[in-house]
């Protein structure tokens, strides 16, 4: 399956990943070479075969229903870069 | 041209666990801002999930309850956006195969007609925090209480058809999970949201028009307004030969109107995967039919059992079922008082009326099951009429007290007396010398009408304490 450029551009934003104009053809060759193995694989025989959601061979173990975790919000905040109130401050995002 | 609706719903529902779906902070509503955030809720590095085995339960027991297929194996999946209070980049949700598959349920509607509505699936996640985005010059506040806390995400087939069905669905919704008991189904607290997909196609059509999606509705009146104008906007759009763009919107209750919610176009590319921190989920028969076999009594159930065993009409048993503990309250007040009939208009009538004046629940009802019993058996056994339980009611609601101690204090017990109401019949009589000229006077059918004077007359001299029946009689002997 072979991937162009613009694809490239649109996955690097949802990624929120900036890539300069003159890394894309490079970029887009690495990625490229990761989709041809992947199209090996997609070459093999799966017939009948379930989907594999995890390598473990293993059933999700359940928690039983308690609070456990105490409240450590001033540890937490020290490493945080802007709080106010008790609130994280991030950039102003709004839609 | 006439315009068929179609609307499909998602709710998504907060799951009454004591602590989130993967980490074991407190999920109290109300809590100061970050103090129910802990390592995993923050997404810090090398923190892994471990499942509640709660919201495993409530979520079963939901697709018990809508009789769908339970997903033996079900698996979770990161559905990846960027957004500041989703910490991780990723919302742990289910994609392909979700916990509870295809079922349905049935709706009532005004006219007493009922459809039924299909559920496509339900599926556990997570919920993300909340942001405020004022008072912070220029920044966004981010509060991670909410993040994490377990959501059920129920999402039902596009088989509404107006803002009265999807009302209907939700308030038949809401009824099923508080009798499951799997969700305190708070709407103001955001415990119930609704995204509404909504779309017009011309009447007998076949194919689905373009819809649009109303997202984070958190009443059943902004469901149906913004639903409303929905249509109004698309028909409008329709008519003019435009098209409907699909979008997300917005609805704002303050403008009661819905307005498009992004500015330019994002590629709504979630890029589902398998969870790689979480294995899958394997539910055994045995779970499944331990859980089935302790389902209470839901909320359809229960009113057909109160149609036939109170022979109450389709619409009271409706009323009554539709919450449990106001189902309760009925089948205590109709046990003890002995009839099921009055007890159903009590409750309906003066308790019903009386909450919603005062905005109360039923369970912060501040009279009893058990004193609206004994009120009704004084009306029954003919110590107070119809009108003076009516006050005795009111004074039971302001907290005076139980009937008996009401009618006690205050004098009301009706008067059956029959020497104290010949005496007042007597003195009706002589007061009023023309009225009893006129009926005397009057033939057999103005008589009747007439006689209602004499009735009232008493009542007013017995402050309404007078035995109605023995008035009337009394009245027949004299008037002569």
């Amino acid at each position: 399956m072979p991937i162009d450029q613009d694809e490239i551009e649109k996955i690097a934003a949802l990624a929120r990943i900036r890539i300069k104009d003159e890394q894309l053809p490079g970029v887009t060759e690495r990625l490229r070479n990761i989709l041809a193995m992947m199209d090996t694989l997609q070459a093999a025989d799966t017939e009948g075969v379930e989907p594999m959601a995890n390598p473990l061979d293993a059933v999700q173990p359940l928690r039983a229903d308690e609070v456990t975790e105490i409240n450590r919000r001033e540890a937490f905040q020290t490493i945080a870069p802007a709080v106010e109130n008790g609130l994280y401050l991030v950039p102003k995002v709004i839609e | 041209m006439q315009w068929e609706t179609v609307i499909g719903l998602e709710v998504h529902l907060q799951l009454a666990t004591k602590s989130k779906i993967f980490s074991g902070s407190a999920t109290t509503f109300g809590a100061e801002a970050n103090t129910q955030a802990s390592a995993v809720d923050l997404a810090m590095p090398g923190m892994l999930p471990v499942l509640n085995e709660q919201a495993v339960r409530y979520a079963v027991m939901f697709g018990l309850g809508i009789g769908a297929k339970i997903g033996r194996r079900s698996v979770f999946d990161r559905k990846n956006y960027f957004y500041p209070d989703l910490p991780k980049g990723y919302q742990i949700s289910q994609f392909s195969d979700p916990i509870v598959g295809e079922g349905s349920f049935e709706i009532q509607l005004e006219d007493g007609s009922s459809r039924t509505i299909g559920i496509t699936r339900a599926h556990l996640e997570e919920d993300a925090g909340k942001s405020l985005h004022e008072d912070f010059h220029d920044q966004t506040g981010i509060d991670l209480n909410r993040a994490g806390t377990p959501l059920l995400e129920i999402v039902s087939e596009p088989d509404i058809r107006s803002a009265e069905e999807a009302v209907a669905y939700l308030k038949a919704l809401h009824s099923l999970v508080t009798y499951l008991e799997i969700s305190d189904g708070n709407m103001a607290e955001g415990s119930m949201r609704c995204d509404i997909n909504i779309s017009l196609r011309p009447a007998g059509s076949t194919t689905l028009g373009t819809r649009a999606e109303i997202k984070n509705v958190n009443s059943f009146r902004f469901v149906e307004k913004a639903i409303q104008y929905e249509i109004e906007r698309q028909s409008d759009i329709l008519e003019d030969g435009g098209q409907i763009v699909q979008e997300t919107r917005l609805y704002d209750a303050d403008r009661n109107e819905t307005r498009s919610m992004r500015s330019k176009e994002v590629a709504n590319d979630y890029r589902y995967f398998p969870e790689p921190d979480l294995l899958p989920i394997v539910l055994d028969e045995d779970y499944i039919e331990a859980l089935r076999e302790a389902l209470p009594e839901l909320p359809r159930e229960k009113r057909e059992r109160f149609i036939t065993q109170y022979e109450l009409s389709p619409y009271d048993a409706g009323v009554l079922s539709a919450h449990r503990a106001l189902a309760d309250y009925f089948e205590t007040t109709a046990s003890k008082a002995g009839d099921a009939k009055i007890a159903a208009n009590w409750v309906q009538g003066e308790l019903l009326g009386r909450l919603n004046r005062d905005e109360l629940e039923i369970s912060d009802c501040p009279v009893p099951a058990e004193n609206l019993a004994q009120l009704i058996q004084r009306i029954l056994d003919n110590s107070i009429s119809g009108k003076i339980a009516k006050q005795v009611f009111d004074a039971m609601w302001s907290g005076e007290g139980d009937a008996d101690s009401i009618i006690e204090a205050r004098g009301l017990k009706q008067v059956s007396d029959s020497g104290a109401l010949e005496a007042m019949v007597d003195s009706v009589i002589a007061d009023n010398q023309a009225q009893v000229e006129q009926y005397l006077a009057a033939d057999e059918n103005k008589r009747k009408k007439l006689v209602g004077f004499f009735v009232g007359q008493v009542m007013k001299l017995s402050k309404g304490q007078a035995n109605p029946q023995m008035v009337n009689q009394l009245l027949a002997k004299k008037l002569v």
